[in-house]
């Protein structure tokens, strides 16, 4: 499976150009080569056993990688699942790499080191801030048994030169 | 931008590395480029890359700031490929290793004919049957100086009109500003001339100068030291984000009290406080009061075009409670009295006024000027930018600020103070004295008035960045109109027949012939008849300072595209071919006014502009020497080979002839008439300005698709009450329009501006405030860009909340 996928992205192009959101630096990126790393295949959680608007822990494509999984309750951008609102990021901010909290009063990723706040809502969008990318988005997709997993990233996850070079350290 | 959006290159420790400061703002972060052979890349580990970086495992936060918008690549001229880096420089005082999102984005602009820069202008362009076509050089500047000399003789340097750039970074500097003030002011003799940002060519600061005072007088250090910061019409985290997050947040959060204690002992110190003076909540103040508590963030939200009012309620209050520094007062000016009667105001008046209640007033004074207990009057800094620059008066405004500077002695050498404006790009500006005096032309209604034959855009867009725009993009775009249909009509004409035709066109029929400076096509070069490729730092050497005049040297370290060149050697052309052709005609006098243009380089400008007016000491190498440090102007002298600059201005004179500086007198006089006009007859006050993603006139965001995304139109900021009953929500299109002119937006809910007010970014792609600008202006021409009254309309759903965040951008 892992194999596959990885071979799929890297001959299709399709890893973040199929998924394709508004986050607004993601667009800048060529078309496809998001999935040219190759990524883990990872389970997350099931999907009967989200809550709408609290936010799952988990850490990909590596133990040293924070991220979110959120069902925001309404088809979101990038969104999977039957109501397409199940999205998933890495909560280092792309800035500086300081973790951003999800204040879900408002649905923002906001980070306290340099102010910059994300939309989880609209692809991670930088609704305002000092990073150069939006914030790095987990591919998801709903695997039959209904749980979700994990395939790959769009956007560089702070302080790596590369999202999947620390996947021996973590395995 | 990296082809890869989740993985980079790493430079090899042997990379090519040289010292950038950032294009955008006056801030000036310093920035390290790096570029090596594209088949090469460094290790992970810290020795092995030349960034020190140890990516063996995940960087810790705060180590870097890194993305893959920091990397880009291109093939050179020779056919060789590289890699492209460019990131904050830790060891730089100014930034420390910080990056905003403007600033950040640098290498995904460089000119690779790819991405942003595929839109770059590459050659010469002229117009003619219907299209434009590249031009060389050689043919480009013939017609250029040829029709200029025409001119010249037939009617005197004012048919001559230039919108010239007067600032430093991109577009600017010292080389760039001396080059073309040496051709436009020395050789041509025009005095019709308007800044880039302005209708006329004159100071945004002409109040605090004849009061004696520059306006970029202290250094970033005193806002680390300052007890209180006010920040007057002005959004630092938007719009000076690492001037703002590295210098005046740490003093906020108390993370500066220790230096405070080593400055100034046996003085009470603490963390600072701080006072913005806005009508906006803006996202700045939002972040203050995340990071110094809302207890110590004092926001006095006052009427627009209240703020003489402010400051005149403000300094008769201080008299009245003797928190001024007197001994200052009598050692260092003169005036004081006379301001005092002059501006008096009660504080009850100036509530009435302003609309801040008295309780307020009264807290922004105690904090600001009643001694501390340890009996030093408090530090306080004065900081100010566009909402009074651009604001109601903008001579009586300033004059009434640094009133209440002077009387409380918070300027003159004192640390921790100063009364500083805040600025917008970096400055660089070295030029011969401009012949137009003082009021300068209003040259923007000598356009509209048919007058001028010429018109020269060099590095902006009056289309955008004027007021009553929408008039004057229609009369330029006729009467360019008029030209480009003469030039039509000569087909098969020679460079010296076309200049025949042209000057008939410009001289009896009412035309203009628009030349358009720049790096992209422009609004106002799109309708015109002739383009020229310029230069950004990088492709060029180039000399800025930022707003503690810190001046830096950013080096070349590729070439411009195509065959654009650096903007002083394109004025260096039109010298050197005026020369030639009054030579040739045997005027010995006119052909002597265009000597001293024979530069094969940037460095020559500079060394004959900066260096022959400003200081002889100052070299490149010098320069290269101190990196993104540099020095703070004006240079004192040499210690070891190493330039010595200055900290703070007027530690013992101010710069007027008896080094006293003066009191002026601002009585309040309510809104500037024609203001008043909009302002009785249309329900909201436009504010406007930046927005922090985007630089202010949109050169690059414009073709990126990037900030595109996020920015696909005119942002217009609404409160949710005033949203609800004209039925708009974040996303709509909305028209503003009033007796000026028509623009559009798209609609943002802020839920903190207030009811009646609006915010638009100033210099949107579609929407442009200047549409409504009205024509009122202040005794030197200063347009009131801030006062403007519309009305606001939805014009629908143009499905921009499908891929733009509607969330609020206040922290």
């Amino acid at each position: 499976m892992t194999l596959s996928r990885r071979n799929f992205f890297k001959l299709t192009g399709l890893g973040a150009a199929a998924a394709a959101t508004p986050g607004a630096f993601a667009q800048n990126a060529a078309p496809g080569n998001a999935g040219a790393l190759g990524y883990p295949v990872q389970a997350i959680a099931r999907l009967d056993a989200l809550v709408v608007n609290q936010p799952v822990d988990f850490a990909y494509p590596d133990a040293a990688s924070a991220c979110q999984l959120l069902r925001l309750g309404h088809a979101v951008p990038g969104g999977i699942g039957p109501q397409q609102d199940i999205v998933a990021y890495s909560i280092l901010c792309p800035h500086m790499g300081c973790p951003t909290s999800y204040e879900s009063s408002s649905r923002r990723y906001k980070c306290g080191c340099h102010f910059s706040v994300f939309d989880p809502e609209m692809g991670g969008q930088q609704v305002i801030g000092q990073a150069t990318q939006d914030l790095p988005r987990v591919l998801l997709e709903l695997a039959e048994d209904g749980s979700i997993r994990a395939v790959g990233m769009v956007g560089l996850v702070y302080g790596r030169q590369s999202n999947v070079q620390f996947q021996e350290v973590s395995a | 931008m990296s082809q890869f959006s989740d993985r980079i290159p790493l430079p090899p420790v042997d990379a090519q590395t040289t010292n950038l400061t950032c294009h955008f703002c006056i801030v000036g972060c310093g920035y390290k480029a790096y570029k090596w052979p594209r088949q090469q890349e460094g290790g992970p580990a810290a020795a092995d890359n030349a960034l020190g970086l140890d990516f063996t495992r995940p960087l810790p936060p705060l180590a870097a700031c890194l993305s893959p918008a920091m990397v880009n690549s291109l093939r050179d001229k020779q056919g060789q490929d590289w890699h492209v880096m460019i990131v904050p420089d830790k060891d730089c005082v100014v930034n420390q290793g910080q990056a905003s999102t403007r600033g950040g984005m640098m290498a995904s602009l460089i000119a690779n004919g790819q991405g942003v820069s595929a839109s770059r202008l590459t050659s010469p362009m002229l117009h003619g049957g219907g299209n434009w076509r590249p031009a060389g050089w050689e043919e480009a500047i013939a017609l250029y100086a040829g029709l200029t000399q025409r001119l010249l003789d037939a009617e005197g340097p004012d048919a001559l009109l230039f919108n010239l750039f007067d600032h430093g970074g991109a577009g600017g500097g010292y080389e760039n500003t001396w080059a073309t003030g040496k051709l436009i002011f020395s050789g041509l003799g025009t005095s019709m001339v308007r800044i880039h940002n302005r209708p006329a060519y004159n100071s945004e600061c002409h109040a605090t100068r004849d009061m004696g005072i520059n306006e970029l007088n202290n250094s970033y250090e005193d806002a680390e030291l300052a007890d209180v910061l006010w920040s007057i019409g002005n959004n630092p985290y938007e719009t000076q984000t690492n001037y703002f997050l590295v210098h005046w947040l740490p003093n906020l959060q108390g993370n500066t009290v220790a230096k405070k204690q080593a400055r100034f002992p046996g003085e009470t110190v603490g963390p600072g406080r701080i006072i913005f003076v806005d009508p906006r909540r803006t996202a700045s103040i939002a972040v203050a009061e995340q990071a110094a508590g809302r207890d110590n963030v004092l926001h006095l939200a006052i009427n627009p075009g209240t703020d003489t009012a402010l400051f005149n309620g403000l300094l008769t209050y201080v008299v009245e409670q003797d928190w001024i520094d007197r001994e200052f007062i009598a050692a260092r000016t003169s005036g004081f009295e006379a301001a005092v009667q002059a501006n008096r105001l009660s504080l009850e008046e100036c509530s009435a006024i302003t609309g801040v209640p008295v309780a307020q007033l009264q807290q922004a004074a105690e904090w600001s000027y009643r001694p501390k207990a340890s009996g030093h009057r408090p530090r306080t800094m004065h900081a100010y930018e566009k909402g009074i620059i651009w604001g109601n008066d903008n001579y009586r405004i300033q004059s009434a600020l640094v009133d209440l500077v002077l009387a409380t002695g918070n300027v003159g050498g004192r640390r921790g103070a100063g009364v500083v404006r805040m600025g917008g790009h970096q400055e660089g500006y070295v030029r011969p004295p401009f012949p137009g005096g003082r009021p300068a032309p209003f040259v923007d209604e000598a356009v509209i008035a048919g007058q001028g034959r010429m018109l020269t855009a060099w590095a902006c867009d009056a289309f955008r960045s004027t007021l009553n725009a929408q008039q004057y993009r229609a009369v330029v775009t006729k009467r360019a109109a008029i030209v480009r249909e003469a030039i039509d009509q000569a087909r098969g004409a020679s460079t010296a027949e076309l200049i025949d035709i042209l000057f008939d066109a410009v001289t009896n029929k009412g035309g203009l012939f628009v030349t358009s400076i720049d790096l992209y096509p422009k609004p106002i070069g799109e309708i015109g008849h002739l383009m020229l490729p310029a230069a950004v730092p990088g492709e060029m050497n180039l000399t800025s300072m930022n707003g503690e005049r810190r001046m830096r040297l950013s080096e070349k370290f590729m070439d411009p595209p195509g065959i654009a060149k650096p903007d002083c050697l394109i004025a260096a052309e039109m010298g050197k071919a005026l020369h030639a052709l009054y030579t040739q005609a045997g005027n010995a006098a006119m052909a002597a006014r265009f000597a001293g243009f024979d530069w094969e380089s940037e460095e020559d400008a500079f060394n004959d502009g900066f260096r022959q007016n400003e200081s002889e000491l100052v070299t490149y190498e010098r320069l290269r020497a101190l990196g993104n440090n540099g020095v703070q102007l004006p240079v004192q002298g040499l210690e070891n080979g190493v330039l010595v600059g200055t900290e703070v201005l007027y530690t013992e004179r101010f710069a007027t002839e008896d080094g006293r500086a003066r009191f002026q007198p601002a009585p309040w006089s309510g809104l500037l008439p024609i203001a008043q006009a909009q302002k009785d007859k249309y329900p909201f006050w436009v504010n406007n300005g930046r927005v922090n993603e985007l630089w202010q006139t949109l050169y690059n965001d414009e073709h990126n698709p990037a900030r595109m995304a996020r920015w696909p139109a005119t942002l217009v900021e609404i409160g949710t009450a005033d949203a609800a009953r004209l039925g708009i929500a974040s996303g709509d299109l909305v028209e503003l329009y009033n007796d000026y002119g028509s623009t559009q937006g798209m609609a943002h809910i802020e839920p903190g501006i207030r009811e009646g007010q609006v915010f638009m970014m100033a210099m949107g792609r579609q929407g442009v405030m200047g549409d409504l600008a009205t024509t009122a202006v202040d005794e030197n021409v200063l347009p009131y860009y801030k006062g403007t009254w519309a009305a606001v309309r939805r014009l629908g759903d143009a499905a921009y909340s499908a891929s733009v965040t509607g969330k609020s951008r206040h922290y």
